[in-house]
């Protein structure tokens, strides 16, 4: 596949429990062009979230490449990794996992620690950041003082702020109502049309699976249909 | 926002057990403080000792007296620049309960012999002039609100003078004040041959002698000939540095090296205890938060410094108040035992161990919670919820 900003080459994954080894994967293929926005949907146990970490070089597989832009991760020390995470993608997960005791402003500032960015320029950055998101009004506000989908667009805003090639979202409307997920989904689908972002998620929702380009269905370690939504 | 935000927003999300947690720290770092103070302040006459001073002493016990011949005796001894005499008086002003360390000197080779008792040149002069005045430490000075001119009873519990009386009335001629910082002037002294002259026994006898040497390199060979002058006489002496004899003199209330370390021990154990347990807590509670900060690209080292740059800044906020705390309570005290205690003052030194105990105690604490967070499993914490 040309021009892929993500490829997986034979990957498996194994854990072993005990004496008993269980197989997450074997020798899956997969590519993940530029903009792309794909949803990977399936059952509970078959490894979506398990494929999503190790797209997210924070997993790694039992055995395969997994490369970046054209370079191999897989093989990356943990210093390195961290840094290939700070610098290249950003995360949004199904709890947002904001910092209780930080205002919005400054959960969306904490990537940016790990830049060489001046104060200003993280501020404007912040800011920039919060604007995507609709939030700017709310910088100051606690994520206790904000509702679920607030809290939600604030953990996208702390995914973009670095300004990632890619954003890998684990169940991001898991804990939403329809509503509130309508409007998270489409702030995804803005941020891969408009900013060319290429997004990722992970969900067992098919209404969430629409807002994607394609959907890749996982279901017992292989992939079973592709490109459907796209 | 700086990491340092992080680390003091992480510190004080959860005020109240922050709060207690400190209130421990300051607790044992008041503790420590006050307890360094007074064994400093114990130990201060050992440190002001001057290396070239002996002290001669009754062999069966300090408290014994010596005849007065002794002085010209010993000052005949090859190595000896100067000797001098003191004699207890067991003294207190108005009322027992205003104890004072009184002596009974010989003016001019006392103040000779310690010129780390600083008086103006008039004072002195006064002093050694006129035989029914004393100099005063400023700390009593301070106390009793005496001057310069003031007449002043000193009561003895000791001793009497030929018409019954207990009080001896002296002109204050000047106020001592310390040379160094470390040198005890809580006491007054007055002459000596006034003294002789007014009480009822122990005449022609001193309670010590203090000599001073050529160079301390004779302090050995000097305390022998002393000792080995007055071997099998009635009054056998026993010679010591100035520095032994003070230890020696502290050493009657008991090992307060040992006892300090204890009970500063035995308080940083319970500490550590308390803190390391509260900040192992803290991470556990953090799980989810810390692989959600190594997600997005916080290093394992980097977490590993959020978690005891935490606990750095627990113990050296605790150890900071409670170091300001024994300061303020020795300067307190300092006022209130003026005449009972040496040199109570909060020492730079202390500070010193007190910065170095402060840095450890946090360290300790962080170290098993820093790893613990900067091993975690990223994918099974963030699995958590």
């Amino acid at each position: 596949m040309t021009d892929a900003l993500m490829t997986l080459s034979g990957v498996s994954k194994r854990y072993t429990r005990g004496k008993q080894t269980i197989r997450i994967f074997d020798r899956l293929d997969m590519a993940i062009p530029r903009q792309d926005f794909v949803a990977i949907m399936g059952p509970s146990g078959s490894g979506k979230t398990t494929l999503l970490n190790m797209l997210g070089g924070i997993d790694r597989p039992s055995s395969g490449e997994i490369s970046f832009d054209g370079k191999r991760i897989d093989n990356l020390s943990e210093g390195r990794l961290a840094s290939f995470r700070a610098t290249n993608l950003g995360f949004v997960f199904q709890f947002y996992n904001l910092m209780p005791m930080l205002t919005a402003a400054q959960n969306v500032e904490l990537p940016l620690l790990l830049t060489k960015f001046n104060p200003k320029q993280r501020r404007e950055r912040v800011n920039a950041a919060l604007a995507v998101v609709n939030l700017a009004d709310r910088a100051r506000h606690k994520p206790s003082e904000l509702s679920g989908g607030q809290q939600q667009r604030v953990a996208i805003a702390r995914a973009i702020v670095s300004d990632p090639k890619l954003l890998l979202c684990d169940e991001p409307t898991g804990d939403l109502d329809r509503e509130t997920a309508g409007e998270i989904l489409g702030m995804l689908q803005t941020l891969n049309r408009d900013l060319g972002k290429t997004v990722v998620i992970v969900t067992h929702d098919p209404e969430a699976a629409r807002f994607a380009k394609r959907t890749i269905h996982l279901d017992k370690g292989h992939f079973t249909e592709k490109d459907l939504g796209a | 926002m700086t990491f340092f935000d992080l680390v003091r927003k992480n510190l004080f999300r959860k005020k109240l057990r922050t709060v207690l947690t400190t209130f421990a720290i300051f607790v044992a770092f008041l503790i420590f403080g006050v307890l360094a103070t007074f064994q400093n302040a114990l130990n201060s006459g050992e440190e002001s000792a001057s290396a070239d001073r002996l002290i001669v002493t009754n062999r069966i016990n300090f408290t014994l007296s010596m005849p007065i011949s002794y002085v010209q005796r010993v000052a005949a001894v090859p190595g000896i620049k100067l000797v001098s005499h003191a004699n207890w008086f067991g003294g207190y002003f108005q009322e027992q309960r205003n104890f004072l360390v009184a002596f009974a000197i010989d003016p001019q080779t006392y103040l000779d012999i310690y010129p780390e008792f600083v008086l103006p040149q008039a004072q002195r002069d006064a002093f050694l002039h006129d035989q029914g005045s004393i100099i005063v430490g400023k700390p009593l000075a301070d106390k009793f609100h005496w001057k310069v001119g003031d007449r002043i009873p000193i009561k003895s519990s000791i001793f009497r003078k030929a018409d019954g009386s207990d009080t001896w009335d002296f002109t204050v001629a000047g106020i001592i004040t310390p040379g160094k910082s470390d040198v005890d002037v809580n006491f007054v002294a007055f002459h000596y041959e006034y003294f002789e002259q007014t009480r009822t026994f122990g005449h022609d006898t001193v309670g010590w002698m203090i000599v001073q040497t050529e160079s301390p390199k004779v302090n050995e060979r000097v305390a022998h000939a002393i000792d080995a002058m007055f071997a099998n006489s009635p009054f056998e002496t026993e010679t010591k540095t100035e520095a032994a004899f003070n230890k020696a003199f502290t050493e009657q209330l008991g090992d307060l090296g040992f006892i300090v370390t204890s009970i500063v021990g035995a308080a940083f154990a319970t500490i550590l205890l308390i803190v390391g347990n509260t900040m192992m807590l803290t991470v556990r509670e953090r799980t989810n938060e810390i692989a959600v900060l190594r997600t997005i690209g916080f290093t394992a080292r980097r977490v590993f410094g959020l978690v005891l740059g935490e606990s750095m800044l627990l113990a050296l906020i605790g150890g900071i108040l409670g170091l300001g705390g024994a300061f303020a309570f020795s300067f307190v005290l300092a006022k209130l035992l003026a005449g009972r205690l040496g040199a109570l003052a909060f020492s730079p030194g202390t500070a010193l161990i007190g910065a170095v105990l402060m840095a450890t105690l946090g360290f300790l604490t962080g170290l098993l919670p820093a790893l613990r967070a900067m091993s975690l499993d990223v994918v099974t914490a963030l699995g958590r919820k």
